[in-house]
């Protein structure tokens, strides 16, 4: 019976050559990019092994770091440099680059993929650069320092802060006209939108505060000031902000104060204060919700935080001065 | 030291062409240092060529702006009239003293481009809130009027008058009867009294007082548990008044004074410097020399040539000041390219101070909704006035005498050493207030 043993064999093998065929459902590991504002370089961190997996140079005074929608590229801010610099985002090799107009600190790409906003921070400018084309094809006059970028979920108004105006311009993506100015506490960094739109989020670095406005007449909902006993009032400085897309919780970063707030986002209560790196700046948040990673400018490492848990996990030392991250997926 | 003829002649072959080798070499050596870019690794210097460009790019993408939109044809949106608010800018020209070197060109403007960068921050607010700022720029000549050009300022509208002034000719104005209906910010002179007995209510000081200074500096050197210090004093006035205020310092904070002596040489320090300075150093025991020389005298001249290794601090050394080239942080970088763009040159703490002084007219009369002066004047003397000024906390003005709140930098001449207060002295309110005169400290019973 040779012959039926090898027809077996054979049918045994080609079963499990089928089954190999099939693909499973790969995970891809989430990576985390940070800009080192001082050593001009992006750290990649692998964020299942929580650990630096790559480091390399880019252009001069890396700062804010968005993706495209497909995670492919990787946009810097290189401020010094006067330009945005393109990167592959698993090789992180330098693809090309963007005008930006002078020193773009902060952008934000449009949900059509091919219009980024950028904040040119000592030029009191917005710049708007098509990606597809690589020009530049308005400038949109703001207040003195813009930086914060926000945007309403299907990309009709833009808001941005100048840090020393201290207002929020929202501004219509159609007409490229502001419509509104509101005037906020004294230096404001960072404008976010919820991500049903109704509300927009704005930190006032030196006034101390978070001002949540309502996403339509841009109206006061809440000022939220912030205690934490033995820090003093005046190195509470809020910078960061990044709200979980369930709705739940938004996390502030409170700069010198070395903490992160936490926000229960349908109270608008602060709800705990957990303790990270020196300085802390920058958040970004996994895309499945669960972690939460800050830069901490001063300690040179950055923080990953168990969402569900709010607690910090492990800090991982990156470049010097961390200051944006984004994470992808 | 003999020598012998013989060796020492170079044959006429060589001579020539030995020569034309280390010309050959002197050049391009030169030649290489200039083009090796000597970048600092943490702060980015932008040179006065960047600058130059930097000015023509904007001025060509103005105009492609302004092409753009008038293509885009924009309708002009009815607007409400502008209120127009006028601020003031006086000073008086000083005499030149004459200057031991040329390294730093002294400055006939400080302060205008401080206003003029603070106007131009104020209107960029201003036109989303229909408000518009002037400034006037009076410069009052040497044995000019200057009580007349202040009072044709008030007479033609101006409620807040910036001034880089003498403390004599600041309470020469806020005296006048016309002065009533101003506010005064002084931007230059450190006078504690002004501060102190000699406080006005409508003068406010957006310049640290000498005692602020002294304070930081001797903050510092307590933190360095460097607590001996020999005081070197100038023959001038107001080397004297720093001098009151860094014993008041020592006072306050720990320190102990063991040496003091006057500095009032005439020859040209820069031939005797290596003679005199050792001897008159040599019989004093210290941790650190602190030098009162405000004019800039003979201050520079001290270090290196103490009799014993020791570092200086005070008018010249480790400096306490209010801005200084070096100071990058908190966003300073920003407002340091902005001013070399608009100047042309570094910002003083004078450019700093009435940066100040105008932006906090903006602040007060934008947070404040009004014009009138009394109201301006209330908010801007509230715990709740906040200006954001690079220095990683926002200023305030204490209401007991109108002094500027605002952390002290500790400058060497090429990299900022440190910034007062320091962390380690506390204050029930504000540790700001660890530096000059604080409320149960100060004499003044006018302002406020």
């Amino acid at each position: 019976m040779k012959s039926s043993m090898q027809i077996k064999h054979l049918l045994a093998g080609a079963g499990i050559l089928a089954v190999c065929s099939v693909p499973s459902p790969i995970v891809q590991a989430a990576t985390a990019y940070i800009t080192n504002e001082k050593d001009n370089t992006i750290s990649m961190v692998d964020m299942d092994k929580l650990e630096v997996v790559k480091t390399v140079r880019v252009g001069q005074r890396p700062r804010g770091i968005i993706m495209n929608a497909d995670g492919t590229e990787v946009f810097v801010c290189t401020s010094d440099d006067n330009r945005i610099t393109v990167l592959d985002a698993k090789t992180l090799e330098v693809k090309y680059h963007l005008p930006s107009g002078p020193d773009p600190e902060l952008f934000i790409l449009h949900p059509d993929g091919r219009t980024l906003y950028i904040a040119n921070e000592d030029d009191n400018m917005v710049t708007v650069t098509d990606v597809i084309d690589k020009e530049i094809i308005d400038e949109i006059p703001v207040g003195v320092e813009p930086e914060g970028m926000g945007m309403t979920p299907g990309g009709k108004i833009l808001v941005n802060t100048s840090e020393t105006t201290n207002m929020a311009h929202f501004i219509d993506t159609d007409t490229h006209e502001i419509v509104d100015n509101v005037l906020v506490d004294t230096r404001p960094r960072v404008s976010v939108f919820t991500k049903d739109g109704k509300q927009v989020w704005i930190t006032s670095e030196v006034g101390g505060t978070l001002r949540i406005l309502d996403g339509n007449t841009h109206v006061l909902i809440k000022k939220i000031s912030f205690e934490i006993p033995g820090v003093s009032d005046e190195a509470i400085q809020p910078v960061g902000v990044r709200l979980t897309s369930d709705g739940k919780y938004g996390f502030i970063a409170l700069g010198p104060a070395n903490r992160i707030a936490v926000i229960d986002a349908q109270t608008l209560e602060v709800i705990k204060y957990i303790l990270v790196g020196q300085r802390v700046w920058q958040l970004a948040l996994t895309s499945d919700g669960k972690l939460l990673v800050s830069t901490n400018g001063v300690s040179n490492d950055i923080t990953v935080i168990n969402v569900e848990k709010l607690k910090a996990i492990k800090s991982i030392k990156v470049g010097r001065f961390p200051w944006g991250v984004v994470i992808h997926p | 030291m003999p020598f012998r003829r013989k060796d020492f002649i170079l044959r006429d072959s060589i001579r020539i062409p030995l020569l034309l080798t280390v010309l050959a070499g002197v050049l391009l050596s030169v030649f290489a240092l200039s083009v090796i870019p000597s970048k600092p690794a943490l702060a980015r210097e932008e040179t006065l060529q960047e600058l130059e460009e930097r000015k023509a790019w904007d001025e060509k993408r103005k105009k492609l702006r302004e092409e753009h939109r008038k293509k885009k044809d924009v309708k002009k949106k009815d607007s409400s009239p502008t209120e127009r608010i006028k601020i003031a800018f006086l000073l008086q020209e000083i005499e030149v003293p004459p200057a031991l070197s040329n390294l730093d060109p002294v400055l006939t403007d400080e302060g205008y481009y401080g206003a003029h960068l603070a106007v131009e921050d104020n209107n960029t607010t201003g036109k989303f809130l229909n408000q518009h700022y002037i400034l006037s720029e009076v410069t009052v000549p040497l044995d000019g009027d200057l009580v007349a050009a202040f009072k044709k300022l008030v007479a033609d509208g101006h409620q807040h008058v910036v001034v880089n002034l003498t403390a004599e000719d600041i309470l020469t104005l806020a005296d006048l009867p016309e002065a009533a209906r101003v506010l005064i910010y002084n931007t230059s002179a450190p006078d504690d009294s002004l501060r102190n007995d000699q406080c006005r209510a409508n003068v406010v000081h957006t310049i640290p007082s000498r005692a602020m200074l002294a304070d930081a500096l001797a903050q510092f050197l307590i933190k360095k548990k460097w607590k001996e210090w020999f005081l070197v004093t100038g023959p001038g006035k107001g080397d004297r008044l720093f001098a009151q205020a860094v014993k008041r310092a020592a006072n306050k904070f720990g320190a102990e004074i063991t040496g003091e002596k006057v500095w009032d040489f005439t020859a040209d320090i820069r031939r005797t410097a290596a003679a005199e300075v050792p001897v008159f150093t040599q019989d004093v025991d210290y941790d650190v020399l602190i030098v009162a020389d405000e004019p800039g005298e003979f201050g520079e001249y001290l270090i290196w040539r103490t009799w014993d290794p020791r570092l200086v601090a005070g008018t010249q050394g480790l400096v306490p000041t209010a801005w200084h080239r070096t100071h990058e942080r908190w966003g300073a970088a920003q407002m340091q390219n902005r001013f070399r763009r608009t100047a042309g040159r570094w910002m003083t703490s004078v450019d700093y101070a009435a940066w100040i002084a105008v932006r906090s007219v903006g602040e007060a009369v934008t947070r404040s909704k009004s014009t009138d002066l009394a109201k301006v004047r209330k908010f801007m003397l509230r715990p709740d006035f906040s200006l954001a000024a690079y220095k990683g906390i926002k200023v305030t003005y204490r209401p007991w005498n109108g002094q500027l709140r605002e952390r002290i930098l500790l400058a060497a001449p090429r990299s900022l050493v440190s910034v007062s207060p320091q962390k380690e002295f506390l204050h029930p309110v504000s540790e700001v207030d660890t530096l000059g005169y604080d409320k149960p400290e100060s004499t003044c019973r006018k302002a406020g």
